[in-house]
């Protein structure tokens, strides 16, 4: 019962961040909106037992990328974006795109739900808590991808240095 | 009224809703700073598809996925929002119905 509570409580605090994230005027508002609704997935996180992904979720988004959008809105000045429309004059055929791939969704989900077999979960859990046993696989058995991570951050890093230095005379 | 206890399908819902939300924000606004948040949005349907089969099929694999998607997003956001400078810097704004460079 709690669960479902909790399940629904941060459902709502996603969806309505989100919704308010694409629809708000200011962008300032926009990156605060942004914010509740990466908490709110981080409490699905939790609520899924994913502990390290809940705390990758609130030091990382909330405490790096939304810090650094609010940053770079700082920096662009948006006073004057903000007076003016929010929406580009080409809205028609998202909208319809949006709308077929929702339409979409719901049939695949109304006439899907009661033939739906996920394979069945494997019982034996293995004993750790989450971020021991996450490690464990992270450092075995997917070293190459993690190694490979560091170097796409390296040149994300040198990338994004390059493109918003100044140019030298 | 009688909620059905959470299974993974409330979650893919949860998740696709995401998603269109965050299309939407994509294709509809102006402002490249809150076209950057959306994608955000959208690589965060996708964690939270990831975490409940993850769950779901008691396996740590879809963890170490988003793990994996997180990074990227990170990095994505960081060289994006370098750009998002540089391209202020040389026109000025950030709407991107006034950035045309590459139409004629």
């Amino acid at each position: 019962m709690l669960d479902t509570a909790l399940f629904y409580s941060f459902a709502l605090l996603t969806l309505l961040g989100a919704i308010l994230t694409v629809s708000l005027r200011n962008a300032v508002h926009c990156a605060i909106a942004l914010i509740t609704s990466l908490a709110g997935v981080a409490g699905l996180f939790l609520l899924q037992k994913a502990e390290f992904l809940f705390a990758v979720q609130i030091v990382l988004y909330i405490g790096g990328i939304t810090v650094l959008f609010l940053f770079v809105i700082m920096l662009v000045n948006l006073d004057q974006t903000a007076k003016q429309r929010r929406y580009t004059r080409h809205w028609l055929a998202p909208v319809l795109a949006v709308a077929g791939t929702g339409a979409l969704f719901v049939g695949f989900l109304t006439r899907g739900r009661d033939t739906l077999a996920l394979p069945a979960p494997r019982v034996a859990a293995e004993a750790g808590g989450n971020v021991e046993r996450l490690s464990e696989l992270l450092f075995r058995e997917y070293l190459v991808p993690f190694e490979v991570a560091s170097l796409l951050l390296l040149v994300a890093i040198v990338g994004s240095v390059l493109m918003a230095r100044k140019k030298a005379d | 009224m009688m909620l059905h206890p959470i299974t993974v399908t409330h979650y893919l819902v949860l998740s696709a809703a995401l998603l269109l939300i965050g299309t939407l924000g994509v294709l509809l606004r102006r402002n490249a700073v809150v076209i950057m948040m959306s994608i955000e949005l959208i690589l965060n349907a996708v964690n939270v598809n990831l975490i409940a089969f993850s769950e779901h099929l008691k396996t740590l694999n879809g963890q170490i996925f988003a793990i994996f998607v997180i990074t990227v997003a990170v990095a994505e956001a960081a060289v994006g929002l370098g750009i998002l400078i540089a391209l202020f810097r040389n026109k000025e704004t950030v709407l991107i119905d006034e950035i045309d460079l590459l139409k004629w």
